[in-house]
């Protein structure tokens, strides 16, 4: 993106002198292109390695919903929004039935009451064992697979009967080996930003699944 | 498979589109340089405003600078961008169009000396609605879910960072300088009415507040937006007209 000529280290404040925007602007446009079709291939790519265990995990949610389970949805940082919108879609869709799905991070009551007193790595591992029941659905959400916290609201989850969906990135981490995650979904990238932009279509596609599924019909 | 399982197709970044984004970049650039800070908002899909503002606090990429970026959420929106944004900030705003409280806001950025970057899908704001549209024209309501909007802010974040690295560019031309211009004097500046007292009005413009006299437009009540001259409100801006 930026070029930096050999003889730049010469004249220490020549960018502080560049009045032209054009030149910048061009090369951002480019640069923004290429980086969305990187974007929307490992969108495709991903979804294309994902499917038979988005179909795998939507049957068994989709079960779980018809027997009266409900999902809780947890991450931290933007993985915290990308889970919130998931949980969007299952509790308010645009079309389709409406399921019952929480976000572990909605209420700052909870969470910084569970901060402050156990210890960030519990904050989801503490609301589960207070709502957790054993046909309920848990879904971490991460670029990384290797948060504390996550990994503990897994394990917690996974002791209490939860069926456990992983979202993760980069070559899985944690959540790839971890008995405690059912399902394992990698975005094999490096860069957290396509991981999460791959991230929200992987979650689409699985509420788009689980309404699909016959034991919701 | 039902219908709702079909994908909506995954939207190439259009060339007119990835213009509107670097030229965004750079004044999101500009104003973070001049100490501002982001205002976002998204009413109907929160998350997203929190998405910006923790991608610009907190970069996933180590050693990129801290940025003031919030996310406004819940209801009364309007009043909390009101509160909030001095002249000179930014807000960003992830709605549909048609959107009342965005569209409230945005009609107000200029008596607030408010920069606005819109982005959305489906039909357009009206032109000139925002000074940055940021806008996939496919009218899909699936799209905001499906990871397009998150890749049009974290785009709008690296190259606000690539912006950085271009000091001499950072420094925003001023639009207008004279005391008396075509755009800001002679045809009124924006204000929007604080509170109203016996023939005057205490009104909010991007340069402070002032003391407007009301003889030309009438009564006038608090959150109407007018036009100033000369320290008269010399007409009304009909909010329904561009709704």
């Amino acid at each position: 993106m930026t070029t930096h000529d050999p003889t730049d280290f010469l004249y220490p404040f020549i960018d502080a002198h560049e009045s032209d925007a054009g030149a910048l602007l061009a090369d951002l446009a480019t640069s923004a292109q290429a980086k969305a079709a990187e974007s929307v291939a490992l969108r495709e790519a991903s979804l294309k390695e994902a499917a038979p265990l988005i179909d795998e995990a939507a049957a068994e949610m989709a079960r779980r919903f018809a027997a009266g389970g409900r999902l809780f949805v947890f991450g931290n940082g933007g993985s915290s929004t990308d889970a919130a919108n998931l949980v969007e879609l299952f509790a308010r869709p645009p079309a389709g039935r409406h399921l019952p799905a929480w976000s572990l991070t909605a209420d700052q009551a909870v969470l910084t009451a569970l901060g402050n007193d156990v210890g960030f790595d519990l904050v989801f591992a503490r609301q589960l064992i207070a709502r957790a029941q054993p046909g309920d659905i848990a879904i971490a959400m991460s670029t990384s697979g290797n948060s504390a916290d996550l990994l503990a609201g897994l394990a917690e989850a996974h002791r209490r009967g939860l069926y456990t969906v992983g979202f993760t990135g980069y070559n899985g981490g944690a959540f790839a080996d971890s008995p405690d995650v059912d399902i394992c979904l990698v975005v094999r990238s490096q860069s957290v930003h396509r991981i999460q932009e791959s991230q929200a279509l992987l979650g689409y596609q699985l509420w788009a699944t689980v309404q699909a599924h016959e034991a919701l019909q | 498979m039902t219908a709702v399982s079909q994908l909506p197709a995954q939207p190439q970044l259009t060339p007119d589109l990835a213009a509107d984004l670097a030229g965004a970049s750079l004044t999101l650039a500009q104003r973070f340089s001049a100490g501002s800070t982001m205002w976002c908002v998204a009413p109907a899909f929160t998350a997203h405003a929190q998405h910006i503002a923790v991608e610009f606090v907190h970069p996933v990429v180590v050693g990129k600078r801290a940025l003031p970026a919030v996310a406004l959420t819940g209801p009364d929106l309007v009043d909390q961008v009101r509160v909030s944004a001095r002249p000179g900030d930014v807000v960003i705003a992830v709605a549909g169009a048609d959107d009342r409280d965005v569209g409230a806001v945005m009609r107000r950025a200029p008596a607030w000396g408010v920069t606005t970057i819109w982005i959305g899908n489906g039909p357009r704001p009206a032109v000139g609605a925002a000074d940055h549209v940021l806008w996939v024209d496919d009218p899909d309501p699936r799209l905001p879910a499906t990871g397009h909007f998150v890749l049009l802010y974290h785009l709008l974040w690296e190259l606000t960072h690539v912006c950085f690295e271009h000091p001499g560019l950072l420094t925003a031309q001023p639009e207008c300088t004279d005391e008396v211009c075509i755009t800001c004097s002679d045809e009124g500046r924006l204000a929007e009415v604080l509170s109203v007292a016996d023939g005057t009005a205490r009104v909010r413009t991007a340069r402070g507040t002032e003391t407007v006299d009301t003889m030309m437009t009438g009564e006038v009540a608090e959150g109407d937006l007018v036009l100033v001259h000369a320290g008269m409100a010399i007409s009304r801006v009909d909010e329904g007209a561009s709704r």
